[in-house]
């Protein structure tokens, strides 16, 4: 289909007042070729979008440039149905920025040319995007395969079932039930969240083997996972046969180790008593019935538990275990329902009871539990064939001694997924995990298992896309994501069977799930350039590609964010998305005209990541900053997908400056892309090669780190960076 | 043996509000909120700690609770809720009658004798006299010396009509009806002990 371009501006909002908008339509007429340009007092109302609506209908118009105002505002009004637009932010990047005085000659001149240039760019930009055609594939599957048959993984397939879809559900054991199954009861979930429920895991162990969408296999492991989303191949090992399936989406939950015990320190007294035990030995023991002392059957009514039993230490597990303080407020409970007359006490480090768990925590206080804020520091035999624990009493500072007749060690969780690289060290003590298995043995040329962080827990965004993992259309719920109760993690489980569904029925529109939703686009490569350096594979944060045997990459359209890094990362510039490509940033940047060198107005640009920078942009706009009228802003889906090329282009085309805003990286990431910052950060370091051969100063190229809280900030770091690049003489590559 | 808990049930039973004592979740807001905080021997929160952890003598015969002014700012911004002011005023009440009160200690001294004395006599308090009662209570000296260092506030006091000189000698409004509500008090207290008894 032939393209064809329509510019609208709006004279709304004072554009029409401040800029001259006739000058404006004739560069976009004259100098952009575009064929339809007309302006309205007021684009976003009813007869502004009739006006392009008409236009779109009798005149042909299929791309739009509409100059107004940022595309995060009246992002509904603008949904015209267009296969190609792109919005010009004159408002917050223009008019609202650069306040021209009265009389102001130059400030207005300077304001009209960044008005001109965003123009331009924005009619370069859809020139060069053609509509994105959806990815198909015959072969796409809407079955969802969950690994796990825990009280999370249980409540994912029945949750997908419930939904119309069909689940391949595979259980390790031979059992469903998990952990959940080996416990007395649960902590409270509803109001009042006062006593313990009954143990759902029965409930739901019937409810997902009477589903017929349910295909459960239990006693099976995943040999191999190929594919992607939409086109996953499961091959099944259940009793030494094999067997596939074809799924669109993964969920994993595959709960949750305990730390052993046995390599807590000797001051807990774990193995110098049998009235040691460990919290699951005690739910074990509530669960067949009477509480006693595993010494003499006695009855144990006086117990102690020690909360964070390795937890939140530097030698042990270093994190919090999320669940242990309201389990041990529920245990503390069992002991009481068998003895009146019991004593319990709980020696923590703080108590942690989130949300509602909050009234859990008053009723055992009410009950009398007794809290301690210390630790163990020793456990001894005990008059009357009890136990004598010795605590560190934090808050009657000094050594108190309780006698009990059992004390119970909340173990902390451990993660249950494989480890990426088998040479790091386990954070938990050396054979922790079993490196050479992986729960999904994941067919990708980026290894066989998801990528971990420090702890061993899946690598996520985990504030803004809980339950996702570094690979498209897998979804980790339950203590499998993080050390987490029961009750959070049947949410997380409906969490991730709703991601799941998300995931299969984006593929079959030929769209990203996140953090682009809707995103038709995705990249294709021009084979006889590639020279097979493996930059594209290696950085893809999401392990999209593969590679064939020669080296070349294979992508898996359906792995794809849409995040462009291996655009950015191609030294070739071979990889292009139909809208997004390495010509069409050049040729916008390329189309802001720079001045002469004796005019002494310099030119800095700017490439925001549109998820924090911009929006950050739009805000300092708001708030009426004034910035520097010499910026012009280029916003690029992700830090990630910045091509050097780009800086190389812009220091040949003059501009003085370019400052790059990308998301924080490192540990505490905030990039969407998870590694998109980080990966630009690394390219820019070897841009100075780029600027020495231009004989430039490399401080003329900085990356900040912007997050979307940082309106207030960015004036400083805006003009700071443009006072700085004043202080170096003009760019020489101006005058060519 | 610590965390014995037959001292912490017999507050939660005896004292008053006791019970409120478990709910206690020692954070130290009352610690930090009392305006006499410094001076106490253990805060509000150690206290209830104490009484958990069964330190019976050391709970009873401390001063803390008597230092108490009831200025309620503890009750207000206890984010448990927990009426600590009447706890404190309860455990300071249960000390005496456990006859484990410090009898030297300066609020119990003055409030369980010369107070209540002064106070029932005529059914209000005679400022006067309860000042002079105060002063001497340790002995002629130091009543003297003290009268003298707070000669200045005492006659600005007269002179802004704060302090009635002339000792109150008269009886109150329906003193029999004041007479008969502490007698109803009285059979009302005993017969709670009778109960917990």
């Amino acid at each position: 289909m032939e393209k064809k371009i329509g510019c609208y501006i709006c004279k709304g909002c004072g554009i029409g007042d401040n800029l001259d908008v006739g000058a404006l339509e004739s560069v976009a007429r004259k100098d952009q070729k575009i064929p339809v340009v007309r302006n309205h007092e007021f684009l976003c109302g009813s007869e502004g979008l009739e006006l392009i609506r008409k236009d779109m209908e009798s005149e042909g118009v299929n791309a739009l440039v509409i100059a107004g105002c940022s595309p995060r505002a009246k992002v509904d009004e603008f949904r015209l149905g267009a296969a190609l637009m792109d919005r010009v932010n004159l408002r917050e990047q223009v008019l609202w920025v650069q306040p021209v005085a009265e009389g102001d000659d130059t400030a207005e001149e300077d304001r009209q040319m960044a008005a001109v240039d965003y123009l331009a760019m924005g009619c370069v930009k859809v020139k060069k995007m053609d509509a994105p055609i959806p990815f198909e594939d015959p072969g796409f599957s809407k079955d969802i395969l969950v690994v796990g048959g825990g009280v999370a993984g249980l409540t994912a397939a029945k949750n997908i079932a419930d939904t119309g879809y069909k689940v391949v559900l595979v259980e390790k054991s031979d059992d469903l039930g998990g952990m959940l199954s080996r416990m007395h009861k649960v902590s409270p979930t509803k109001p009042p969240y006062k006593d313990p429920e009954e143990n759902p895991i029965a409930g739901l162990i019937a409810a997902v083997k009477g589903n017929g969408a349910i295909k459960i296999h239990t006693g099976a492991t995943i040999k191999k996972t190929a594919g992607a989303p939409g086109l996953f191949d499961i091959t099944i090992v259940k009793g030494g046969k094999e067997s596939t399936e074809r799924v669109g989406a993964i969920v994993v939950a595959t709960g949750f180790g305990l730390y052993d015990a046995g390599k807590l320190p000797a001051q807990l007294g774990h193995g110098s008593s049998p009235d040691v035990i460990t919290s699951l030995q005690f739910e074990e023991m509530a669960k067949a019935g009477k509480i006693v002392r595993p010494s003499d059957g006695q009855p144990a009514k006086r117990v102690a538990f020690s909360l964070c039993a390795g937890q939140r230490s530097t030698e042990h597990l270093e994190y919090c275990s999320g669940a242990c303080c309201v389990y041990s407020l529920k245990q503390a409970l069992y002991v009481k329902e068998q003895y009146a007359d019991a004593s319990t006490y709980l020696i923590y480090q703080e108590v942690r009871t989130p949300g509602q768990m909050e009234d859990f925590y008053r009723k055992v206080q009410d009950e009398g539990g007794v809290f301690i804020k210390g630790d163990v520091t020793q456990v001894a035999k005990g008059a009357g064939g009890g136990l004598s624990v010795e605590v560190n009493d934090k808050l009657l500072r000094g050594k108190e001694k309780l006698e009990v007749d059992l004390l119970v060690l909340a173990v902390g969780m451990t993660p249950s997924l494989d480890t990426v690289d088998p040479n790091k060290a386990s954070p938990v003590g050396a054979g922790e995990f079993d490196y050479t298995k992986s729960v999904l043995n994941l067919d990708y040329r980026q290894g066989p298992s998801l990528p971990e962080l420090k702890w061993g827990f899946p690598d996520s965004h985990f504030i803004c896309f809980p339950y996702e993992t570094r690979r498209t259309g897998i979804y980790v719920a339950g203590p499998a994501r993080r050390p987490m109760g029961i009750a959070a993690s049947v949410s997380d489980a409906t969490g991730a069977a709703l991601k799941a569904i998300q995931v299969v029925e984006s593929v079959a529109r030929g769209a990203a799930v996140h953090p682009r939703a809707g995103d038709l686009s995705y990249p294709s490569f021009r084979k006889e350039g590639c020279t097979q350096c493996k930059r594209c594979t290696e950085e893809c944060p999401f392990g999209a590609i593969n590679e064939d045997d020669k080296g070349n990459p294979l992508f898996n359209p359906t792995r794809c964010r849409r995040c462009g890094t291996c655009m950015g990362a191609c030294p070739q510039k071979i990889i292009s998305f139909a809208n997004y490509s390495v010509d069409m940033i050049g040729s916008m940047l390329k189309e802001v005209e720079v001045p002469e060198e004796d005019e002494e107005k310099p030119r800095i640009l700017i490439f925001a990541c549109e998820n924090d920078a911009y929006p950050a942009m739009d805000q300092m706009a708001q708030n009426r900053a004034k910035i520097s009228p010499y910026v012009r802003v280029i916003p690029l889906r992700c830090m990630g997908s910045m091509n050097l090329v780009w800086v190389a282009d812009a220091m040949s085309s003059g501009y003085d400056g370019v400052l790059l805003m990308g998301c924080r990286h490192g540990d505490q990431y905030q990039c969407h892309n998870v590694r998109g910052s980080a990966l630009a950060e690394i390219r820019l370091s070897k841009v100075s090669e780029t600027l020495d051969r231009l004989q430039l100063e490399s401080a003329r190229v900085r990356m900040v780190e912007v997050n979307i809280m940082d309106a207030d900030k960015l004036p400083e770091v805006i003009n700071g960076f443009v006072d700085d690049i004043m202080e170096f003489d003009p760019n020489p590559y101006k005058a060519f | 043996m610590a965390y014995d808990l037959s001292f912490a049930r017999e507050v939660y039973k005896n004292s008053e509000m006791g019970h409120w004592i478990k709910m206690c979740m020692q954070c130290g807001v009352c610690a930090g909120s009392c305006p006499l905080g410094p001076h106490w021997e253990h805060s509000p929160r150690q206290l209830f700690q104490m009484v958990r952890a069964g330190k019976k003598e050391e709970v009873l015969k401390s001063s803390s609770m008597w230092m108490c002014t009831s200025c309620y700012n503890c009750i207000v911004r206890c984010p448990r809720h927990l009426p600590i002011t009447h706890i404190v005023h309860g455990l300071a009440r249960y000390a005496m009658e456990q006859g484990m009160a410090n009898p030297q200690q300066p609020t119990h001294r003055f409030a369980s004798k010369v107070f209540w004395e002064n106070i029932v006599a005529t059914g209000r308090v005679g400022e006067a006299g309860l000042t002079m009662k105060l002063y001497f209570l340790d002995g002629l000296g130091a009543g003297i010396r003290m009268g003298l260092e707070m000669k200045d506030v005492a006659l600005g006091m007269v002179k802004t009509g704060r302090l009635n000189p002339i000792p109150f000698r008269g009886k109150i409004k329906g003193y029999a009806g004041f007479q008969a509500m502490l007698q109803k008090a009285a059979a009302i207290e005993s017969k709670h002990k009778e109960a917990k008894a």
